[in-house]
């Protein structure tokens, strides 16, 4: 994980850096509030911090990611289940949410009946849901089942729209993948998105969402996207920038100039972190009783005063 | 058509009952997200069979921008076979796992 830190960082936040925040997830697993002043993101443990957060919120979303509906071995044998756990967290956690991202990989084996499966999970959360496919959504017919039940109005999968001030991207770079490469956005996808960003004020705050990360986490494992810098530098002009993701089934943050990246956590299965097992297949050896530590869902938070975002990570066993 | 497509997915049983079609049968297990051997060298006429044992779904692509061989995803225990009839050095990879590659080799 390749962090840039800013030096000025370490005076905010009332004495509690970001790097020290970040050593202390170590232990906390977690617990970590982001958020971003001034495009720059900074995180600290939850505490009397998130209460305070909550309450001059405008303006907050849930995120899930890799449910894997169809994905039946160990670690998990239930994914409808732990899915279900999500959602539960999500209805308890939501209060005044404007809106749910599904960051990718709904089903495990893109067919109909895991996505009608997760379907009707999701649709427990009674909130408006918007989706970005995963790899595994999109393995036959190029997808058009997916995107005929998740993105009825984006064929290819990628789609903006505008809530509470905050201009959303999806953004789709699961397909058309090459040998021996990463994901992949296209030519055809970022002249979209320069469109789409052409005359926008560089004041709203963005938010980015696709399946594979924007940032290189691993080239070994494939855990990035090679045109990614491409569509960073449309985003770069942006005060606030926010990248979501999911696919690696773990916690990352990272921090470039105004960009502040995060991956969430699977609702299904971890996975082990670059370089600690020889695949990045399913961690398949959790302790009994240890799995929901390692699945959950992630809250951001809009807050009215100049603290734009905020990313809370809660776990199905909190 | 020099090149003969066998794009089903066959179950063990069926390889048994069938492989005495074949002048020859050669194997390739998906393990760990690698393709095992990695890279396999065949006489002409030589069915290659693939069968994933991972938890993952893989595939099988000609790495061409036309591909001739192309299996649908595999899921844990799915097999894809391919016959080679023509020499010549064959690049496959996973689409859905891009860095996982693998090259046929027929003489």
């Amino acid at each position: 994980m390749n962090e840039v830190f800013d030096a000025s960082e370490t005076s905010r936040n009332g004495g509690k850096s970001r790097r020290e925040a970040l050593e202390c997830m170590v232990w906390a697993g977690a617990g970590v509030l982001w958020t971003v002043t001034g495009g720059v993101p900074h995180s600290r443990l939850i505490g009397a911090a998130e209460a305070a957060t909550e309450s001059d919120a405008t303006f907050s979303f849930l995120q899930i990611s890799d449910s894997h509906i169809g994905f039946n071995h160990p670690p998990n044998t239930d994914t409808p289940g732990t899915l279900q756990a999500a959602i539960a967290l999500v209805n308890a956690q939501k209060s005044n949410a404007g809106l749910m991202i599904h960051t990718g990989d709904v089903s495990h084996l893109s067919k109909a009946k895991q996505f009608d499966t997760a379907d009707q999970i999701i649709r427990g959360a009674r909130l408006d849901t918007h989706y970005v496919p995963g790899e595994h959504d999109v393995l036959f017919d190029d997808g058009k089942a997916f995107f005929a039940r998740f993105a009825p109005k984006a064929p290819r999968g990628w789609y903006s729209f505008d809530q509470a001030g905050v201009h959303f991207i999806a953004l789709n770079n699961v397909q058309n993948f090459k040998a021996g490469g990463m994901g992949n956005l296209g030519a055809d996808q970022l002249d979209w998105l320069a469109k789409d960003l052409e005359g926008r004020s560089a004041s709203q705050p963005i938010v980015v969402f696709a399946h594979v990360p924007l940032w290189t986490v691993s080239e070994a494992w494939g855990w990035g996207t090679a045109d990614a810098g491409q569509a960073l530098t449309l985003l770069r002009r942006f005060g606030s920038v926010t990248v979501l993701n999911g696919h690696i089934h773990q916690i990352m943050q990272k921090v470039e100039g105004n960009c502040a990246f995060h991956t969430a956590r699977s609702t299904a299965f971890p996975q082990p972190a670059p370089g600690t097992a020889a695949s990045p297949g399913p961690m398949k050896n959790v302790p009994p009783g240890h799995l929901r530590a390692m699945l959950g869902i992630t809250k951001v938070t809009r807050v009215r005063t100049a603290t734009p975002l905020a990313i809370i990570d809660t776990t199905l066993a909190a | 058509m020099t090149r003969i497509k066998y794009a089903a997915i066959l179950t063990c049983a069926l390889l048994l009952t069938a492989r005495t079609a074949f002048a020859a049968d050669a194997r390739v297990t998906i393990d760990n997200f690698k393709f095992s051997p990695a890279q396999l060298v065949v006489d002409a006429g030589t069915r290659v069979i693939w069968t994933n044992q991972d938890d993952m779904p893989h595939t099988v692509v000609e790495a061409t921008a036309a591909p001739t061989i192309s299996s649908p995803a595999l899921d844990t225990g799915d097999s894809f076979a391919h016959v080679f009839t023509k020499a010549g050095t064959y690049q496959y990879y996973c689409s859905v796992h891009p860095y996982m590659l693998g090259t046929v080799v027929v003489r």
